[in-house]
């Protein structure tokens, strides 16, 4: 029962970090990118051929990965994302999807159908136990990694510049833009940030979520939950979401092997109908 | 006031005339009959694909209501005549046909109170996740509709207890053609009516459709059910002339090649569903014989070249040509350049 409640923070947590870019991109430009997990996907294979195949240690991989994804998500915000904000939602669904359907079928190309495993160093395999509880080490390191990440952003929302910034464009942007934020770069900034978390979150969660080319239609789903279900205009409702979704599924999947993902879907649906603008949402959300 | 009605009915009645270009289109449509003999099963599922995406092109290019699980009606519908014709319930196809499409129907009639509320995200999620959970239950209850390895042993009975769905799949390709024909008539009998033409003013803006007495919310749900309904018929279609059913009926990939459908098509106007179905199905199997595995990544390519292109645009480019093609016609006789026309679509 506790190991469940374990095993499902960590999976919340590791989902946090993927998604919590999404929610931010989606309450600042109001847009709706599906493509969000073809970066996770990227920071993961990014790890694998950092650390299977140059021998790049662990923890080396994880920053590095981060990086470089920081860097495409940022290269195809300017080059690609611009011209399509200020669209319809269906033109961005539809662009976001064809994305997708790319990185799919060109991941397969290059890295093979396959299954892939990140080696993790000797150190972190296995478990402890403490009380009676199992205690995958892996998964602590998540947890760990992902708690510190997550008051570091709430942190920097709330305290730096850039967070208040941020948080004035996400609010309303033509006022922002009428004192001098530039909103653009802002945004730019953003998305590259919440790419790299994804592709971090990738690269750990590799282990765990489990990598082929069709990461990120798998996964989709489960973004888009965090964030409708969180809201868009803080971090804290992504971050109960996906705690909730976390635990959730865990728990569906150990209890109800068959239906677990129903109930993930029937409680969306629900939730979704009660407050459409998501649990944690303040009122005037868009 | 009455002359108001009447003008809006001269409108109607106008726009609602079949124009000369609209039946070419269809003479050539069942031309394939005879045309291409030994292309039938491509063709028997453009024909399917074209009623699924006249489907989406109701709710989504009239109604603007954007959607991405219309698979859930096509994939419930196709079960439920898999299992009728499997354990012997209703043998007669086309009542089947009929049967399921209701069942679709009334799906949709019960989700579209939960899609109707909400934003375009929030839609979009709740379309997906009744497709997704439909899925799930569909693989749950493996018991009843076989998992993931399928519904098998359906057997289909000819249609009015005479046409056989033979091997080659003639009758069964005339079978689809002339059901997607009537849900094409039916549709653009919907489309030319005074509740077409308020759906169009709901897409247009929503709160002077309802300043100037327009019920939104019912007009949406009848619309919303109605698609769901011609979505399920070809869901029915295709498991009848295939005799099988398998789960990918509910995936997400299902419906979103349908949007790739419509968008190449061009949404808001009827022939879109099928003109793109028609290009998406060349296209599909063109790039599947060049790289069978890749073909994935060319079509996310037409999509994403598609939006920055943008749609406006093209359809500006379609407007351009239809007005040329029509100057052409109007100087050599009304027929056959529009025949000439709806040729070159076709291949």
């Amino acid at each position: 029962m506790l190991t469940i409640l374990y095993d499902g923070i960590a999976y919340g947590m590791l989902l946090f970090v993927l998604a919590c870019g999404l929610s931010v991109t989606l309450g600042l430009m109001n847009f709706i990118n599906l493509a969000h997990g073809a970066f996770a996907m990227a920071g993961g294979y990014c790890t694998v051929i950092l650390v299977n195949r140059l021998g790049i240690p662990f923890a080396l991989g994880l920053p590095i990965a981060f990086l470089v994804t920081a860097l495409l998500g940022g290269i195809f915000e300017r080059t690609l994302y611009v011209h399509v904000y200020a669209r319809s939602h269906l033109d961005q669904v539809l662009f976001t999807i064809g994305l997708v359907f790319m990185s799919v079928a060109a991941v397969d190309y290059t890295m093979g159908s396959s299954q892939q495993f990140v080696q993790i160093p000797e150190a972190l395999q296995g478990q402890f136990e403490v009380a009676g509880i199992g205690m995958g080490k892996y998964r602590l390191l998540i947890i760990v990694i992902c708690g510190l990440l997550t008051v570091a952003l709430q942190l920097i929302l709330a305290k730096t510049r850039f967070g208040s910034r941020l948080r004035a464009a996400v609010d309303d942007q033509r006022v922002a833009r009428g004192l001098g934020i530039n909103v653009g770069a802002v945004f730019g900034i953003t998305f590259a940030f919440g790419s790299g978390l994804a592709g971090l979150g990738g690269a750990l969660g590799a282990e765990i979520l489990g990598l082929d080319p069709t990461f990120p239609l798998k996964y989709m789903i489960y973004f888009l939950i965090v964030v409708t279900v969180g809201g868009t205009s803080s971090i804290t409702g992504p971050f109960f979401a996906s705690i909730l979704l976390g635990i959730g599924d865990v728990a569906g999947k150990y209890y109800v092997p068959k239906l677990g993902a129903f109930v993930i879907y029937a409680i969306m649906i629900v939730v979704l109908i009660w407050r459409p603008q998501g649990l944690f949402a303040r009122g005037a959300a868009r | 006031m009455n002359t108001r009605a009447d003008d809006v009915a001269l409108y109607l009645k106008r726009r609602a005339r079949w124009s000369p270009f609209e039946i070419a289109f269809w003479i050539f449509a069942f031309a394939t009959i005879w045309l291409f003999p030994g292309k039938y099963l491509i063709l028997k599922d453009t024909a399917i694909l074209a009623l699924f995406a006249l489907s989406l092109d109701l709710i989504l290019g009239y109604a603007g209501i954007i959607s991405l699980g219309q698979a859930a009606f096509f994939g419930l519908a196709g079960y439920f005549s898999g299992l009728v014709a499997k354990y012997g319930l209703i043998t007669e196809p086309v009542i089947a046909l009929i049967c399921a499409g209701v069942v679709a129907a009334a799906l949709g009639f019960v989700t579209s109170f939960l899609v109707l509320r909400g934003s375009d995200l929030t839609r979009l999620m709740v379309t997906l996740g009744v497709s997704l959970m439909l899925g799930e239950l569909a693989n749950r209850y493996s018991n009843i509709t076989g998992g993931a390895d399928g519904l098998q042993g359906v057997e289909i009975e000819p249609i009015f207890g005479r046409f056989r769905f033979d091997l080659f799949g003639h009758n069964g390709y005339v079978y689809c053609l002339v059901v997607l024909f009537i849900c094409f008539v039916m549709a653009r009998r919907i489309i030319y009516s005074p509740f077409g033409l308020s759906l169009r003013s709901i897409k247009g803006n929503t709160l002077r459709a309802s300043a100037i007495g327009i019920p939104v919310k019912w007009r949406l749900v009848s619309i919303y059910t109605v698609a769901a309904g011609f979505a399920g018929i070809a869901g029915a279609l295709l498991t009848q002339t295939t005799a099988f059913c398998s789960l990918d009926v509910f995936s997400l990939e299902r419906s979103a090649d349908l949007l790739l459908v419509l968008i190449i098509g061009g949404t808001g106007y009827l022939y879109g569903g099928l003109i793109g179905a028609v290009i998406y199905k060349f296209l599909q199997d063109w790039i599947a014989n060049l790289t069978p595995q890749y073909w994935q990544f060319w079509i996310g390519l037409v999509l994403v070249v598609i939006v920055l292109i943008g749609r406006e645009r093209m359809a500006g480019w379609i407007r351009t040509l239809r007005a040329v093609l029509a100057r052409l016609g109007a100087r050599l006789g009304p027929r056959s350049p529009a025949l000439g026309s709806a040729g070159t679509e076709g291949h």
